[in-house]
């Protein structure tokens, strides 16, 4: 089936006002959403996981098959909630999905909510996206004005509410227990799992919460099908997603390509490769929270398990590149400052080894640390490990950490011997 | 009894009629009102620039929500403000991205422009400084967060420039 090659940002012009509803339907909008509507929740469930689309927030899990874990109607209220909470440092996609298509969205959310029969949907949008909020206040209002959102969709059966809430900050309430707890108005801890969010989440209701990204794929593959999103990928996979480069590169930037593209076609073609007098040491291949990566990787696709091979994750497949005038050790030490600030304090390893081990990349970056502090810092990725947490925060704080320390060893001793060579921060 | 002596402590604030509005038009989102109780504080903190005891308290009140919870909440969330902020806070951005283009010395250059670290108020209540999260613009890094707007591709010269803009605007 014919459908477009960039669904995720066909729309996007950026400097241009994002489309109204009628500009959206127009350019084939909300077509999900009347094909939804006339199918079975299920078979929408189904194609969803057929299309092997993946969470883009990070994890990567099947979201057709997340879907599946939601139990069957038994009339009390059901909850779709999307995390726009971006906030993994150096990620910036769910930013121009929401800015400047704000209506994609929105289809995905009511496509989605049809899916697993969700009464009410909430956004849950970093508090910091003003111009987002704005874009998705218009856009909400909008599809109610059009009886897209409301009760009775379209003259269906189907009704649903559709609420933006702004959250109040913290980086934690990325993790989707610890956002359905701030979502209810309190202290953004995580929470035990099992049980998951799909039996009990919000107000132990059942509750999906999926990324942006993941949300804007889904109109796509109920108006296209499913063979139309497996054309889109490379190497093997299905769809597009967005990825992008920071750092001192010559185009930094964020585009939407097909899933399976490697790094060196984002890094080289789309961003240009390194300004002029820089070489690249390593790249983080997808947030502050994924392992180091060289550039003997860069002909990696970027797809989960491919990276996972090479010792790192994908992440949200958005890359900060480490340039050779830039102290890795201060970069792993702004990274550390960044976890423990943003620790929510409610298990040890990551209230008191976070601080603690800024404290000692501290040491070293200022010329003051000692060879026992390596040994220290080692230690400290594993008591950070997974299993030793009630999150994945602080195992993720562990990666660009033992990562580090295993890539530029020389360079954590050369600093116990010699201090910072860099002039460069 | 006539010799209890009065209670120091603060009270609660009358809410005003817009603070309640925008409180009530809120209950409609959520089913109880432990979910309202940070929003309240949003609403406040928008009409007053901070949350004070005495609102804090207000909002509990109205609410009908334990004041030391809602104080945790309170606390916990980087964006809701326990203490008086300036008429502008500039919430800078100090994550990875930003940092490997030099934000350190923009923090440097700020502070001593300003005369304020981290968590400071100038003293003539027009600007505070704050650290924020990665702002998720790393491909216009430096960034910086002023109210509604984003600074990007900061310099010196670009921070002076912001700088006097929002002075002028007062």
């Amino acid at each position: 089936m014919n459908g477009p090659k960039l669904p995720l940002t066909k729309n996007i012009e950026i400097g241009r006002a994002p489309f109204t509803l009628a500009q959206y339907q127009a350019a084939g909008g909300y077509v999900s959403v009347t094909k939804a509507l006339a199918m079975e929740p299920k078979a929408v469930r189904e194609q969803v996981k057929d299309s092997g689309l993946g969470g883009r927030g990070g994890a990567g899990f099947n979201t057709g098959l997340k879907w599946s874990f939601v139990p069957e109607p038994d009339g009390g209220p059901r909850y779709l909630v999307v995390n726009g909470d971006e906030m993994e440092p150096g990620t910036f996609k769910d930013r121009l999905l929401m800015e400047y298509d704000p209506h994609l969205l929105v289809e995905g959310v009511i496509t989605s909510s049809i899916a697993i029969q969700a009464s009410q949907a909430y956004i849950f949008l970093r508090g910091e996206y003003k111009a987002a909020e704005k874009a998705l206040q218009q856009a909400i209002k909008e599809a109610y004005e059009a009886g897209f959102l409301g009760k009775n969709i379209q003259g269906s059966n189907f009704s649903l509410d559709l609420c933006l809430h702004t959250s109040a900050g913290r980086y934690i309430c990325g993790e989707e227990t610890a956002l359905i707890n701030a979502l209810e108005g309190k202290r953004a801890n995580p929470r035990f799992k099992p049980p998951f969010p799909q039996v009990s989440g919000l107000w132990g209701r059942p509750t999906v919460v999926n990324n942006v990204e993941t949300i804007c794929n889904v109109p796509g593959i109920i108006s296209y099908g499913v063979e139309w999103f497996k054309s889109l990928g490379i190497n093997g996979q299905t769809g597009t997603r967005i990825s992008g480069v920071s750092g001192r590169v010559k185009n930094p930037g964020c585009w939407e390509m097909p899933v399976g593209t490697t790094f060196r076609t984002l890094f080289e073609d789309f961003a240009g490769g390194m300004l002029d007098g820089y070489e690249m040491k390593a790249f983080l291949p997808g947030g502050g929270s994924t392992d180091f990566l060289l550039p003997e990787h860069l002909d990696l696709p970027m797809i989960p398990g491919d990276v996972a091979k090479a010792g790192s994750r994908l992440g949200t497949s958005l890359i900060m590149v480490l340039d050779d005038k830039t102290c890795p050790i201060g970069c792993i030490e702004n990274l550390m400052k960044f976890f423990a600030h943003e620790s929510c304090g409610w298990c040890t390893p990551c209230r008191d080894g976070l601080p603690w081990t800024e404290h000692m990349m501290h040491k070293l970056e200022t010329g003051t640390g000692s060879m026992e502090d390596i040994e220290r810092l080692e230690e400290m990725t594993r008591y950070m490990a997974p299993g030793n947490t009630f999150c994945a925060l602080a195992p993720g704080a562990a990666e660009p950490l033992q990562s580090g320390l295993k890539h530029f060893r020389d360079e954590f001793i050369e600093h116990v011997q010699h201090g910072c060579k860099y002039k460069q921060h | 009894m006539s010799n209890i002596i009065a209670s120091t402590a603060p009270k609660a604030r009358a809410l005003t009629p817009e603070e309640i509005h925008e409180i009530e038009h809120e209950k409609t989102h959520y089913p109880y009102a432990q979910a309202v109780g940070l929003e309240a504080l949003k609403i406040v903190q928008k009409y007053q620039g901070w949350v004070s005891d005495e609102s804090l308290l207000a909002v509990a009140e109205y609410l009908d929500l334990a004041p030391d919870e809602l104080e945790g909440v309170a606390t916990f969330f980087n964006m809701i403000f326990r203490r008086p902020v300036g008429r502008h806070v500039i919430q800078f951005c100090d994550s990875v991205a930003c940092w490997m283009l030099g934000c350190d010395s923009l923090k440097g250059h700020i502070t001593s422009t300003l005369g304020i670290e981290y968590g400071e108020t100038t003293a003539d209540n027009m600007f505070t400084l704050i650290p924020v999260p990665c702002l998720g613009d790393c491909d216009k890094a430096p960034v910086l967060q002023v109210g509604d707007v984003v600074y990007r591709n900061l310099t010196p010269e670009k921070i002076d420039q912001i700088i006097a803009d929002l002075r002028a605007q007062a």
